[in-house]
């Protein structure tokens, strides 16, 4: 029997999440005062599942490295939440979300996980507005919903360009409420370090205390890791500078499946390099594209000269311009998927055609929305005949209430006013779809070690459609773990407090304090990243936006030399004692020196291209990714053995018996 | 360019702090203030001293953890931008900055330029939400029709971050603008009046018990607050609190 179980229920998908939560076991109310819950991460994932436990009446103890639960990096996700509505009474459904969501995602995700997150995605909304969530409203009072790409309906719910600071607040809030109740321990500056396994259940964690530096013990009958995607392995990436693989890489170590690691997001609107100095990205959200047009010059001789700043952008006539992807994909256009659009745009910039002085930039035009809003404002606001000049001004106000904040962040950072000449875009790292493998249950392959969230790979399969990582942060945490966890958690309503002095907490404690006194104890010859961005160079240039079997080869001897130079000469300044911020991240980055092999190895494994995944030998004349259904349908995941080059690929095969298996098509 | 930096240095909560002084050269236009700091670092650990301890996690103005007060404003001299979003194209070459954590006694410093803002969250703990539960049984989301200018007032008070330049911009080190936000955001929403006499009265408790000082309305809050959080908060705040006062 294959060792990965998916315990996916039996029956037709649209009634498997109903049976399966009618036939699971649950917990009476009296004895899930005797169960502890220890969550680790608060964003939408692990916040929204903490306040829904504790709710329940589990004692739960939730974990962060940030100072409050509210500064999770959720808190950074600007366009939107999908859910099922069809308010807009556009032939929206949960079959055409589910649909929508596995032909994004390049048919490598899991039916009833897509269903089950359509089903539910909904009562999201339903949740969140109950809770004061301020989602943008039409003047009638109603919702209001916006456009994201790989769609063709409006099913995307918002609040300004901050959904994801709303929805944050909401769960931290309904967190906060529990923390008032006393069911709920918030333990901020504090990082998970590892993994306790007591007779091959997840039995609690090590954490470090930030702050006084001291090693700590937690106990409980369960572990949830809401920790977040591993984008930072590549060093610049839109996620936060603590953002990390830490509690799953640990967690893989003890035993957990780590799936699909090469599949990446590489979101097409950010915000270009600048320099060397750079230590992060930002996000220009995918909402842009719902009113930018993305384009590069026609002529090679234009780019340069736009290069060399001798011709402006608005100075190029509308017949010199190349909208790239309106003349690849006329159905979708500009919002064509994410993974799709940012080949584009390399594919444009490798062949000559960028516009920034690196040549890695496209722009993003708002010119054309600019005039059609002002006209449609001109015409609503009873001016007739208007001027030029005032259709401008109209439609700049427009697109200043629904971008606003987008486009003042990047003014501030670019130093150009995006209203007057168009924005300067370039693919950047922004999401990871691979993760710990989960069953339906959202449980790893240890006994009581649940993830939700960016951490699972569950949900998006080899690319994430825009505006799906909150809905799935929120049902993974609102709607499905706090029932799912119940059935496991009824075999240990007998089991009564577990002691954390006891030979593994003993065990683990002790390897975490070897592992540190290892790291503080290197010959001192560069800084933590120094190896962070070396890492993230060699990521970046064969990892990332297109992989051949050659570079991924080369990838993998480079990250294994440069992890045993990490060991001995990494330079740690103070001590272990109290806090220090470069010890912190000297244990992020050792991780991120395995998961890179790891990732390398899983991209050099599969010899196809889907989503994300873009492997060079296998393409169409058009440069259209190829998938090879019969031989990589399937689930990677890996099993830890010691170091990454020995683990061990068990695959977990995908069958679809609700949907067509298609070359995705969006032309 | 070429700059001065003076920097607030303190070992731990315990110990007692003092401004050093760095020079620091190479710095771009088009690094961000933070990135100057890192760049100051990196040459601080090959020297095999301690880096500076700061708090930055998104570096995109949303996650609120900044805290560094520079050159006597909380967030530097531009305006509705956090410490990270701040380009050093705002500097000029040969000048002197002053770099400190946002000071309150309701934020005592633990390292460097970090300090502890947990304060906040008790505040929020004592009533910052809808006392519903988060089960997803409740009403369909269109059920409820919201006005949108006053759905609009309520998005504008929800997007504070939370990173305390209101308290340090103020003289009396007061949470006013910060407690309000939340308050009005939820005062303004018909889902948040049912327990608005009990949040208000809790909240503002807490804000005392916290030991952040009264507003004595300078604006100086409104003024350095990154995300623009309208003064008028407080005005709805006092009206709020004088109504669930004189309900008892």
């Amino acid at each position: 029997m294959n060792v990965l179980d998916s315990k996916i229920p039996t029956g037709p998908l649209a009634e498997k999440w109903t049976k399966h939560k009618n036939e699971i076991d649950l917990v009476n109310p009296a004895n899930k005062r005797n169960i502890n819950v220890i969550i680790v991460g608060t964003g939408l994932a692990g916040a929204s599942s903490a306040a829904t436990l504790a709710e329940l009446g589990y004692n739960v103890k939730t974990f962060c490295y940030q100072d409050s639960p509210r500064r999770a990096h959720s808190i950074a996700a600007q366009g939107g939440i999908n859910a099922s509505k069809n308010y807009q009474g556009d032939g929206d459904s949960d079959y055409r979300l589910f649909y929508d969501t596995i032909k994004g995602g390049d048919y490598r995700s899991r039916e009833a996980n897509v269903y089950r997150l359509a089903e539910v995605s909904g009562n999201i909304i339903d949740q969140c507005v109950a809770q004061g969530v301020p989602f943008a409203r039409e003047y009638g009072g109603l919702l209001d919903n916006r456009s994201f790409g790989g769609v063709l309906v409006s099913r995307t719910f918002y609040a300004k360009g901050q959904t994801g600071q709303q929805l944050l607040l909401g769960a931290y809030g309904a967190m906060n409420r529990q923390i008032q109740r006393g069911k709920i321990k918030s333990y901020t500056r504090h990082e998970m370090l590892d993994l306790v396994l007591i007779d091959g259940k997840a039995r609690g964690i090590i954490a470090r205390d930030l702050v006084s530096g001291e090693i700590e013990r937690h106990a409980a009958h369960a572990v949830v890791l809401a920790t977040g995607g591993y984008g930072n392995v590549f060093y610049l990436s839109t996620m936060a500078m603590g953002c990390n693989v830490t509690a799953a890489w640990r967690a893989h170590r003890r035993g957990a499946f780590f799936a699909n690691p090469c599949f990446t997001q590489i979101h097409p609107t950010c915000i270009p390099v600048s320099g060397d100095h750079q230590s992060k990205l930002t996000l220009m959200s995918e909402s842009l594209r719902n009113d930018g047009r993305i384009w590069v010059p026609k002529r090679l001789e234009d780019a340069q000269n736009i290069r060399e700043g001798k011709l402006k952008p608005t100075e190029l006539k509308e017949e010199d311009r190349d909208y790239f992807l309106e003349r690849r994909y006329p159905a979708f256009g500009n919002l064509v998927p994410r993974d799709v659009a940012s080949r584009a745009a390399k594919e444009r910039c490798d062949a000559g055609f960028g516009v920034n002085k690196t040549g890695e930039a496209v722009y993003l035009d708002f010119a054309s929305a600019i005039e059609r809003y002002g006209k449609e404002k001109a015409l609503t606001s009873g001016i007739k005949n208007s001027d030029k000049n005032t259709i401008t001004r109209l439609g700049e106000e427009i697109v200043a209430a629904k971008y606003g904040n987008l486009f003042q962040m990047y003014e501030k950072i670019v130093d150009e006013n995006p209203y007057k000449t168009p924005m300067m875009i370039y693919p950047a790292v922004h999401y990871t779809m691979g993760g710990l493998w989960v069953d339906y249950n959202l449980q790893t392959t240890i006994p009581g070690c649940y993830s939700a969230g960016e951490a699972n790979f569950s949900d998006h399969g080899a690319n994430r459609l825009g505006a799906s990582a909150l809905m799935q942060g929120l049902a993974d945490g609102y709607f499905v773990l706090p029932y799912t966890i119940g059935d496991y958690l009824s075999d240990d309503i007998q089991t009564g407090p577990i002691s954390t002095d006891s030979p593994e907490f003993e065990a683990v404690e002790n390897g975490i304090n070897e592992r540190i006194d290892r790291l503080m104890s290197g010959s001192g010859k560069h800084p933590v990243d120094y190896y962070h961005k070396k890492l993230g160079k060699i990521m970046w240039n064969k990892c990332g936006m297109s992989r051949n079997a050659e570079d991924l080869k080369s990838a993998i001897a480079e990250i294994t030399a440069l992890r045993k130079d990490f060991w001995e000469n990494v330079k740690i300044p103070g001590s272990k004692e109290g806090m220090n911020t470069e010890l912190e991240k000297a244990g992020r980055v050792a991780d991120f020196l395995e998961l890179g092999e790891l990732f390398a190895k899983d991209a050099l494994q599969r010899n196809e291209s889907c989503g994300g995944h873009f492997r060079e030998e296998y393409q169409t004349p058009e440069g259209e990714a190829l998938r090879d259904d019969e031989n990589y349908k399937y689930v990677a995941a890996w099993e830890y053995k010691g170091e990454p080059k020995n683990a061990v690929l068990h695959k977990e095969e995908l069958i679809y018996e609700n949907i067509e298996v298609k070359t995705r098509s969006y032309k | 360019m070429n700059l001065q930096l003076k920097i607030w240095r303190q070992q731990n909560a315990g110990s007692k702090g003092k401004m050093v002084d760095y020079s620091i050269s190479g710095v771009e236009s088009d690094m961000s203030f933070l990135e100057m700091l890192d760049v100051l670092n990196e040459s601080l650990i090959n020297k095999g001293e301690e880096p500076i301890a700061f708090d930055h996690d998104c570096r995109e103005g949303i996650c609120g953890s900044c805290s560094l007060m520079i050159n006597g404003e909380p967030h530097g001299p531009d305006r509705l931008i956090t410490a990270c979003q701040l380009h050093m194209r705002k500097f000029k070459d040969g000048d002197t900055i002053v770099i400190e954590p946002f000071r309150a006694k309701a934020f005592p410093v633990i390292k460097d330029l970090i300090i502890d803002r947990t304060a906040f969250d008790r505040i929020h703990q004592a009533g910052g939400y809808i006392s519903v539960n988060t089960s997803g049984n409740t009403v369909d989301a269109n059920a409820i029709p919201i006005d949108k200018h006053k759905a609009d007032e309520a998005m504008d008070a929800a997007t504070c971050i939370g990173c305390g330049a209101c308290v340090a911009a103020c003289k009396n080190a007061s949470a006013m603008l910060f407690t309000s936000a939340k308050v009005a955001q939820f005062a303004l929403l018909p889902q948040g009046r049912v327990e608005a006499t009990e949040r208000v009265q809790n909240m503002v408790r807490q804000m005392d018990l916290e030991g952040f000082g009264n507003c004595t309305n300078t604006g100086a809050c409104e003024v350095e607050c990154p995300k623009g959080i309208s003064l008028e908060n407080i005005a709805r705040m006092n009206r709020e609190y004088l109504m669930a006062t004189s309900k008892g």
